[in-house]
């Protein structure tokens, strides 16, 4: 059962991620996208005082997606916590370099660092940010990684092709001008 | 309830290949933008290959139909530019900084991570704050 334990290469997992398009117009005619949820999710729990008219329709209709997004977490957890792999992240020896320079640990068997990710008012108000940026991003360009990346491109549409490289461009800036910054001056 | 039973299994496949992919990780992420590794490139060009060529395939094949008995069509986005590189931009800087889109945010929740919780939480406000300002942003 090594398999279930250990980290699966780029071309067993990439294909499979790609199979999540087909199978999902397979199962039911679906297009397949996570973000989504996070706008039903508020449609779940918005408050009748405060509509807004984004968040006013019948998000039944999207069980099914939610359903989806309750998978994803508990795939998570057989992956992350049941069948949890105690080996560090394989990082490039460039990579190792470079997260040494910016001042972070290596990573010991976590995927996300301690450093940003420990319960503290700091970093949770960090997390809080970032997680602003990327829901407010991701409903403005109309989807995410897996809408856009994924099924956007992988049907030839165009738009996908501008939110991708919107989403690239930022990801390099941030990742270039400020992460270096985040721990060390 | 049955009928939703295949898009639980399908979710959970994903989740689970997100975390052992190390493509829900903040390390990875950070090599990926640095160009230090193939890993998350091979993850998205292998994902977007295979999603290409198996969607011709159910193109060849004609207007064959879902398991609930719909026909199967692809939306089109809308067109549109402006939305799509500014929402596209913030995105991806947020996605720079914490490491989590939208996908690995509920796998990672899922692993018991409280910091993606927070992630997760922040994502919902921000999703509601589009929703409010909607009308007033250029699109």
């Amino acid at each position: 059962m090594d398999w279930l334990i250990h980290p699966w290469p780029w071309y067993v997992a990439g294909p499979i991620i790609g199979l999540m398009v087909p199978l999902m117009l397979f199962i039911g005619n679906r297009s397949f996208g996570i973000s989504n949820n996070l706008r039903h999710l508020c449609a779940i729990t918005q408050p009748p005082m405060v509509e807004v008219d984004f968040f006013r329709y019948n998000w039944k209709e999207h069980t099914w997606s939610l359903v989806f997004v309750i998978g994803t977490a508990l795939g998570g957890y057989l992956a992350g916590v049941v069948f949890a792999d105690p080996n560090p992240v394989q990082l490039s020896p460039a990579a190792q370099d470079m997260l040494l320079s910016w001042g972070f640990l290596l990573p010991e068997g976590k995927l996300v660092p301690d450093e940003l990710f420990l319960t503290s008012v700091r970093n949770f108000t960090f997390l809080f940010a970032c997680g602003v940026l990327v829901g407010f991003g991701t409903r403005y360009a109309g989807g995410c990684t897996s809408g856009h990346a994924i099924t956007g491109l992988s049907t030839l549409q165009l738009p996908s092709l501008y939110a991708v490289l919107g989403i690239f461009g930022g990801g390099l800036i941030a990742s270039w001008f400020l992460v270096p910054h985040m721990l060390v001056g | 309830m049955f009928r939703y039973l295949p898009y639980l299994l399908v979710g959970i496949l994903f989740g689970f290949v997100l975390v052992k992919s190390e493509a829900a990780s903040w390390y990875r992420i950070q090599e990926m933008f640095h160009f230090q590794s193939f890993h998350m490139f091979g993850i998205l060009f292998s994902a977007i290959i295979t999603a290409l060529v198996s969607i011709q395939i159910v193109k060849r094949l004609g207007h064959k139909k879902a398991l609930d008995g719909q026909v199967i069509d692809i939306p089109e986005k809308a067109p549109g530019t402006v939305s799509y590189v500014l929402g596209g931009l913030i995105f991806g800087f947020g996605w720079g900084l914490v490491g989590l889109c939208p996908g690995p945010m509920f796998a990672m929740a899922g692993t018991g991570s409280l910091g993606a919780m927070v992630v997760l939480a922040g994502a919902l406000h921000g999703t509601w704050l589009y929703g409010a300002l909607k009308q007033h942003l250029p699109h």
